[in-house]
């Protein structure tokens, strides 16, 4: 799609007449006079173009650019009996100090690690199956992408019950009729973040899927033709010529991955009671909300939320700077 | 050019009606004396098929029957009334009602954030006639330095509440529940042992629940989680090591508490009314949300005094809410709200006290609660005597919490913060068999202590 070009002229202001130091007007800038007409002109040609950008932009402003910089604002401020006041660094120093904050930055980072263990690499696997089916893609493809319709809290609500700690939950009634030992899940220390992986992963790979299918369904049939001509076997000719094909789609999904699986949330609320056991569930977000909403500390929420927005800012930008290669292709 | 011309008086028009619109709908009461105020958190929709809200309804237009020119419009907010982050949410966002609910401890979050109206000016027995009846430890949740930003309405006493049916299997008698926490131990126990499947006593450990009975078996000890004048975190002492000591017991030793922890109260009181919990601690209240929101059955519920450390507890954590008044409203709307509160919330026979109205929907009359009127006012006796003449339970079921009551101790200042924090050990000790209680109490000391000083 074509990017309607929001400004075409130099941009460059007027010159001041009194600049010129003798009080005379000078002559107009022939080019300069060109370069205005033209941009008036491409102003009013593209007019319906920028009326349907205003809201796109407005929502824009007021809802990501303006509680971003209102969210740093926020994190060097204090509100007390109504009276807001600067404190420097201190909700910095605050949430740095806070028992939970190096638990919550280790239960995020270890859950991202899993996640993309699981939750990148999963669907890829299940898209190249799919994509080598050739009866009920279709059905298999429902299937797949179902988990994604439900509701989040609704499915994870599932998850709850399957993972009650004794005979009543699914999960252990199926280990321990298996001769296995049974799991406290959420409310052991030491399975919790995989647990809420597996939630995780079982909710939202769905989408995952269809980009990827999507993706590997753009791959010319031709190398594919040829790969076997060669005598390639399927992982050779998935080793060779998908991976190859969709290094890009890899790349960026990897990204978006690691950007929303940052974000952990909903999966520790319901789960594991927010914070699990000894902060086992807690990530940043929740503690981000903790303080925002359980004790009244807004400002050390918006230091805490500065802080991972700079860390994200890092994928982002990676994201950012790999998007016009994909259009390239 | 008449186009142009044509625009322009459309547009004025346009922007001229809109701000006659927007000054219309912002002012809300005019010369002519008529007056409007938004109220919150009247009954949902879904409880008790629809016929509480019907009731607060008819209240509503009886009371503008009766005060000709003030307009009441409710709003409802869901269940989010009882969702301490949602409420915080419409604080910030300066959305919340006219006259807003809030609980006994949430003060200190609404004037940080400027949400609420000094009307101490209008705080009388003009607008509020009972007023002098009512309990210093119902008002003063509401007031700081003497200057009043709300009106409680509703407060109740922690006792323990008991499943006769389950006591009944368990060769105990119902008539004799336990009074201190090694009986109660032992009962459980003896629940847990007789019928599979049921925890002899259920706790909470998530949402902030947790350390709300943390401190609330703090309290019945002769504890608490913070020093007397408010200044110091308290939880090294021997009465917080007994807390947990008791719950770790009662989960690995006895197994009498169930596997299933990190509980939040609808969690622990679905399993109540599902015949899965032998006791808990609660207010009267809780087993009406037994009934009406998790279909349990009053018949098989009972309430207790609450439990003391080899003797009578020496203090039950009280607590309750009111309504506040949104910053920025006139003279007239806090009057009409003080009136309407008192019309609602603070007459006998009317409102939340009409048990004629309450008995003929199905609600339960007869609990020990709330308890808002000083003993002996005359409030106090009307009340009795309405709530004798209405009561469709069996009284004989709340008689040993109301014959025995046990000092009520405010919640903490900053009280959401704290409980927070207590979530942790709470949440330890009734999952890990290997929980040091020593370190987790240091850890929520070092935690309340930095809560208390930041609050400075």
């Amino acid at each position: 799609m074509a990017v309607l070009p929001l400004s075409t002229g130099t941009g460059a202001p007027p010159r001041n007449p009194a600049a010129s130091g003798d009080g005379r007007t000078p002559p107009p800038d022939r080019s300069t006079v060109r370069k205005g007409r033209r941009w008036r002109r491409r102003l009013r040609e593209n007019l319906i173009g920028h009326a349907f950008l205003v809201g796109a932009v407005a929502c824009f402003v007021f809802f990501a650019w303006f509680p971003m910089v209102r969210e740093i604002v926020m994190s060097f401020q204090r509100t007390r009996r109504g009276v807001t006041r600067w404190v420097g660094w201190e909700n910095y120093q605050r949430i740095w100090d806070d028992p939970a904050f190096g638990a919550a930055w280790r239960n995020t980072l270890l859950f991202t690690l899993l996640a993309l263990v699981f939750g990148f690499a999963l669907p890829y696997l299940i898209a190249i199956v799919l994509n080598e089916l050739r009866h009920a893609q279709g059905f298999l493809r429902v299937v797949v992408y179902l988990p994604v319709i439900l509701p989040p809290a609704a499915g994870l609500m599932l998850f709850k019950y399957l993972y009650l700690p004794d005979d009543s939950g699914i999960l252990n009634y199926v280990l321990t009729h298996l001769g296995l030992p049974s799991s406290q899940f959420t409310q052991d220390p030491t399975t919790t973040v995989p647990a809420l992986v597996v939630a995780s992963t079982w909710l939202n790979m769905g989408s995952a899927v269809l980009v990827y299918l999507a993706a590997l369904q753009n791959i010319p049939g031709e190398l594919y033709e040829s790969a076997e001509i060669e005598g390639a076997g399927l992982l050779r000719r998935v080793w060779h010529v998908t991976i190859p094909q969709t290094r890009l789609v890899l790349s960026l999904m990897f990204l978006i991955q690691v950007v929303a699986t940052m974000q952990l949330f909903i999966e520790p609320l319901i789960l594991a009671g927010g914070n699990g056991v000894q902060d086992s569930a807690t990530s940043l977000v929740y503690l981000m909300y903790q303080h925002a909403f359980l004790l009244n500390d807004l400002g050390g929420a918006a230091a805490l939320g500065v802080m991972l927005m700079l860390v994200l800012l890092v994928f982002s930008g990676l994201y950012v700077w790999l998007t016009p290669k994909q259009e390239e292709l | 050019m008449l186009l142009r011309r044509f625009r322009l008086a459309t547009g004025i028009a346009l922007v001229a009606s809109l701000g006659i619109s927007l000054a219309a709908c912002s002012k809300s009461s005019d010369e002519s004396g008529k007056v409007t105020i938004t109220v919150d958190c009247p009954p949902l929709k879904t409880y008790n098929d629809g016929k509480t809200l019907e009731q607060w309804n008819k209240d509503v237009a009886d009371f503008e029957a009766a005060n000709p020119g003030v307009t009441i419009k409710s709003i409802s907010v869901g269940t989010q009334c009882n969702n301490p982050p949602d409420f915080t949410a419409r604080l910030q966002a300066g959305t919340q009602a006219d006259i807003f609910y809030g609980y006994m401890t949430d003060l200190n979050q609404v004037l940080d954030a400027d949400g609420a109206e000094d009307i101490t000016d209008y705080v009388n027995t003009d607008t509020i006639p009972n007023w002098n009846d009512i309990l210093d430890s119902v008002k003063n949740p509401f007031i700081e330095n003497g200057r009043i930003y709300g009106i409680g309405y509703s407060a109740y006493t922690m006792g323990l509440v008991y499943n006769k049916k389950l006591f009944t299997q368990a060769g105990l008698d119902p008539s004799k529940p336990p009074a201190t926490w090694q009986e109660v131990a032992a009962a459980a126990k003896k629940i847990a042992d007789a019928v599979p499947g049921v925890a002899g006593y259920s706790e909470y450990s998530a949402g902030n629940t947790g350390g709300w009975h943390f401190t609330a078996s703090l309290y019945s000890r002769g504890s608490s989680p913070v020093s007397a004048d408010g200044t110091k975190a308290n939880v090294l002492t021997p009465e917080a090591k007994a807390v947990l000591q008791n719950l770790k017991t009662m989960r690995f030793t006895d197994n009498s508490v169930g596997t299933t922890q990190l509980q939040t109260w609808p969690d622990l009181l679905t399993a109540a009314a599902a015949g899965k919990v032998g006791m808990y601690l609660g207010a009267p209240d809780s087993i009406t949300a037994i009934v009406n929101n998790f279909k349990g059955s009053y018949a098989d519920w009972a309430i207790a005094p609450m439990p003391g450390d080899n003797g009578p507890a020496k203090g039950a954590l009280g607590g309750g809410n009111g309504y506040f008044f949104k910053k920025g409203l006139t003279p007239e709307q806090i009057k009409a709200g003080l009136k309407w509160i008192a019309y609602e919330e603070l007459t006998p026979g009317k409102g939340q006290f009409d048990y004629a109205s309450q008995k003929a929907i199905g609600l339960p009359v007869g609990l020990p609660q709330p308890l808002i009127w000083k003993p002996g006012s005359a409030q106090q006796k009307a009340d009795d005597e309405l709530k004798k003449a209405n009561s469709n339970l069996n009284l004989d079921d709340y008689a040993l919490y109301t014959g025995n009551p046990v000092p009520p101790v405010a919640e903490p200042a900053n009280a959401q913060a704290i409980y927070a924090i207590l979530d942790g050990p709470m949440g330890a000790v009734l999952t890990d068999p290997n929980a040091d209680i020593d370190a987790l109490l240091a850890d929520a000391q070092a935690k309340i202590q930095k809560v208390l000083d930041d609050a400075k």
